[in-house]
């Protein structure tokens, strides 16, 4: 058992809302307003957790069991991924493939509990994320599998280990595209701008939230939890490939790599501000960017 | 002259009291005949439109009083036709006529023969919908509460996946029995009714009511109340347009023009507040004047402010232009064709954005707009963009005219108005205003007491409702609120 590890896990576990508070200002600031508290996140999951969820009788078990299972599929993804130097609680050969497939369960999940209220509006949202997950997930295994062969390794853990300043030295035209396709599959994973708006009101232009619309009390702060869980696992795969930067103080690399992530969480804010949503028929094309990205990548490496 | 004008109409000025006896009373047929021949669209032009079309009941029978205008030519005509309980439907051939037909049928029991669809207008109860059979066909159904705070309205979409084969408008949530309630009158509950008939228009409807009172009262405003009213209108449209350009902003998620015009169409409400005391313009406007002036030594101050906000709606509108990410939503989204719009009787910034120059203020001018006349702007792709982008051109001009109607303004006393002045008997007074919205009719008929026998409220999202419908078509279901948006109709408006 790895200590370091295992805190590296908690924290996670404690910091990822505030990752959320952190969007939140940054687009407060660009929109001139004073904007929610930083905590409000865990506000959030702290009101709901003492709220009664309402059912739908048109629903099923499954529309309970999902918000649950999604949670821990999340959390079960934390135990499997590396942070910055500190390799992850549990790691294998093809552990990669293992995370990419734990995130699709947790997406069908999703799906099937949004299906289960049989309301128009989820079963338009569930047709959206699985349409648009079907392409960004090619182009997250497509750059997983790529690093995973410069790596030559296939153990996820052992591959950001691999991506030091020499690798970015030799492979830097490689690496830069992989980057950009994991920050485009970051961003539509997550329901962001230019993708997705977390802030409408609107269901008929919402993908990820209109498929939670009947969630309510312990069971939407689940929701709430796992996604901005879900913010920080991808934001650390990023992270991993864009900061192989360490000076070899434990402390100091870990503090820098803590620090680069709310600074990408600043870098979405940023996004959202000065940017609108794209069409809904213009996203799978900008997911096929992220798919080009990463191929791109893959034939630079065959040379 | 031209030669569709309906000959056998009496021509009328806006707010101007006619006899009742003075309208021509056509055999039925003739009364179809002339309407038809009047709003012929052909070679790309209309010439005239239905601005108001409604019964009134006369012993057993009812008399379907009808107003056309003419905006090219400056002219209205009334003309009417009396019916039993039963006329062939003027809606196959005049499709703009499908509404008002729809309401006659729905208030009295008279039945347009030949009307395609005779559902109510406002009986929310109704729960029979257009339907298209098909395996792959799904409905969408929205509302009437719907997750931001807004009015009520129920949306009908009939889908093909993302996309929109047609989308049914059901309203009627809001109906509160007004036009009813205003027969009688005029009474001490008049003036609420028309400052809360669609709240977001309060100086519209009140400017609309008080011309009629004063066409059938035949009283006089000081030139220092109609420039108060001119004002008033304006910084209703100026207020709601900004803000129109941050909901559209946020629609798209746009954040910083949101934000921005959220703040600053609370500045240009502001403005009003500081003359009259109410961000809305309650209690502003009355029949044979105003109740609040701008007194001389606020005049600077004012204009400092309103040219203050100005600047800043203007950088916040410039960001919307020239955002590429933004743009590519606006354009090309939710167009609707010239023809569609002339057909239809689509009227306000909504048709302006389709190239037609119709504006009550430049074609049927009262008060300050007989004098000062206003740039009328328009364009021509008829798509969310260009709805947007009048509303901005629209502004520029609303801050222009409040600003030269000061400076050239002289002092006088704006004349507070006393008494109710009795209304003239047995008339009729059509009075239109150009509402931020668009058009807004106010038809008042008066009986032998000179009470209202009958006042008739078209607000512009009357006429509007049906145009969202048909721009929806054929575009992505996520284009929607975005398309609703650029329309911005009034539910309690429409619903009365």
């Amino acid at each position: 058992m790895n200590w370091d590890s295992l805190a590296n896990v908690a924290f996670a576990l404690g910091c990822a809302p505030f990752l959320m508070g952190v969007i939140n200002r940054t687009k407060a600031i660009f929109a001139g307003r004073q904007g929610q508290p930083l905590l409000q996140t865990y506000y959030e999951i702290w009101r709901l957790l003492h709220k009664g969820a309402v059912y739908s009788k048109t629903t099923s078990w499954f529309f309970r069991a999902g918000p649950l299972a999604g949670l821990a599929i999340t959390v079960l993804v934390l135990f499997l991924i590396p942070f910055g130097r500190v390799p992850a609680v549990v790691s294998f050969q093809g552990d990669f493939i293992f995370i990419v497939y734990l995130l699709g369960l947790m997406r069908m999940m999703t799906v099937l509990a949004a299906l289960d209220t049989g309301s128009s509006f989820e079963g338009m949202g569930a047709s959206r994320e699985l349409q648009f997950s079907a392409i960004a997930e090619v182009a997250l295994v497509f750059a997983l599998s790529t690093l995973a062969w410069k790596a030559g390794t296939l153990s996820i853990s052992e591959i950001f280990t691999k991506v030091t300043p020499d690798l970015w030295r030799t492979e830097g035209g490689i690496l830069s595209l992989l980057g950009v396709a994991i920050l485009l599959v970051f961003l539509a994973e997550n329901a962001r701008v230019p993708i997705d708006d977390p802030n409408t009101h609107l269901e008929l232009t919402m993908i990820h939230e209109v498929m939670v619309l009947d969630h309510s009390g312990p069971d939407f702060a689940m929701i709430l939890y796992s996604s901005a869980l879900k913010l920080w696992i991808l934001g650390t795969f990023l992270l991993e490939v864009l900061l192989p930067f360490q000076v070899g103080n434990f402390w100091l690399d870990h503090a820098s790599f803590i620090f680069a992530m709310f600074a990408l969480a600043v870098l979405v804010g940023i996004i959202e501000s000065s940017m609108a949503r794209l069409r809904l028929i213009f996203v799978p094309r900008f997911l096929m960017g992220a798919v080009i990205f990463a191929l791109l990548a893959f034939l630079l490496g065959l040379r | 002259m031209t030669s569709s004008e309906p000959s056998v109409g009496r021509p009328i000025r806006n707010a101007e009291a006619v006899r009742l006896s003075e309208i021509p009373i056509l055999t039925t047929d003739h009364w179809r005949q002339e309407i038809l021949r009047a709003t012929r669209y052909s070679a790309g032009k209309k010439e005239w439109r239905i601005c108001a079309l409604f019964a009134l009941p006369k012993g057993g029978a009812f008399r379907l009083i009808t107003v056309l205008a003419n905006n090219r030519e400056q002219s209205l005509t009334v003309f009417a036709t009396d019916v039993r309980d039963r006329y062939p439907a003027l809606t196959p051939d005049v499709p703009e006529a499908h509404l008002f037909e729809r309401e006659i049928a729905e208030q009295f029991p008279i039945k347009p023969e030949g009307h395609p669809w005779l559902k109510p207008v406002r009986n929310a109860s109704s729960t029979e919908y257009f339907k298209i059979e098909g395996d792959e066909i799904h409905e969408v159904g929205v509302g009437p509460v719907h997750a931001g705070i807004i009015e009520p309205g129920h949306f009908r979409f009939l889908c093909n996946g993302e996309d929109v084969f047609h989308l049914e408008i059901a309203l009627g949530y809001q109906h509160r029995g007004i036009e009813r309630a205003l027969q009688g009158g005029p009474n001490k509950r008049t003036l609420s009714y028309m400052e809360t008939l669609a709240g977001d228009t309060t100086i519209g409807h009140t400017l609309a009511y008080s011309l009629a009172v004063e066409g059938l009262s035949r009283l006089d405003v000081s030139p220092r109340a109609e420039l108060i009213r001119g004002i008033a209108l304006e910084l209703e449209r100026l207020a709601n347009h900004t803000g129109d350009l941050g909901a559209l902003a946020g629609d798209v998620g746009y954040l910083p023009t949101a934000s921005f015009c959220g703040r600053l169409r609370g500045d240009f409400l502001n403005l009003s507040a500081q003359i009259c005391g109410s961000r809305l313009g309650r209690g502003w406007l009355r029949p044979g004047g105003v109740l609040f002036d701008l007194p001389k030594d606020q005049t600077e101050g004012f204009l400092s402010k309103l040219k203050a906000t100005f600047r800043d709606v203007k950088e916040a509108a410039q960001l919307l232009w020239h955002r590429p990410s933004v743009m590519a939503r606006f354009e090309n989204i939710g167009a609707i064709s010239q023809q569609v719009c002339q057909e239809l009787g689509i009227v306000g910034p909504a048709a302006r954005a389709c190239g037609l120059r119709n504006d009550i203020r430049h074609d049927f001018p009262s008060g300050i707009y007989r004098n000062a006349r206003i740039h009328i702007p328009t364009r021509h792709s008829g798509d969310v963009f260009a709805r947007a982008y009048i509303r901005w051109l629209e502004i520029q001009e609303s801050t222009r005219f409040i600003e030269a109607a000061l400076r050239s303004a002289v002092e006088a006393p704006i004349s507070k108005p006393t008494t109710q002045a009795p209304l003239q008997s047995n008339s009729i007074v059509v009075s239109l205003v150009e509402g931020w919205r668009g058009e807004i009719c106010h038809v008042a008929l008066t009986d032998h007491l000179g009470a209202f026998a009958r006042y008739k409220v078209i607000d512009a999202s009357f006429h509007n409702w049906t145009g969202l419908a048909l721009a929806l078509r054929d575009q992505q279901i996520s284009d929607f609120p975005l398309c609703n948006k650029s329309f911005n109709l009034s539910y309690c408006g429409y619903d009365l």
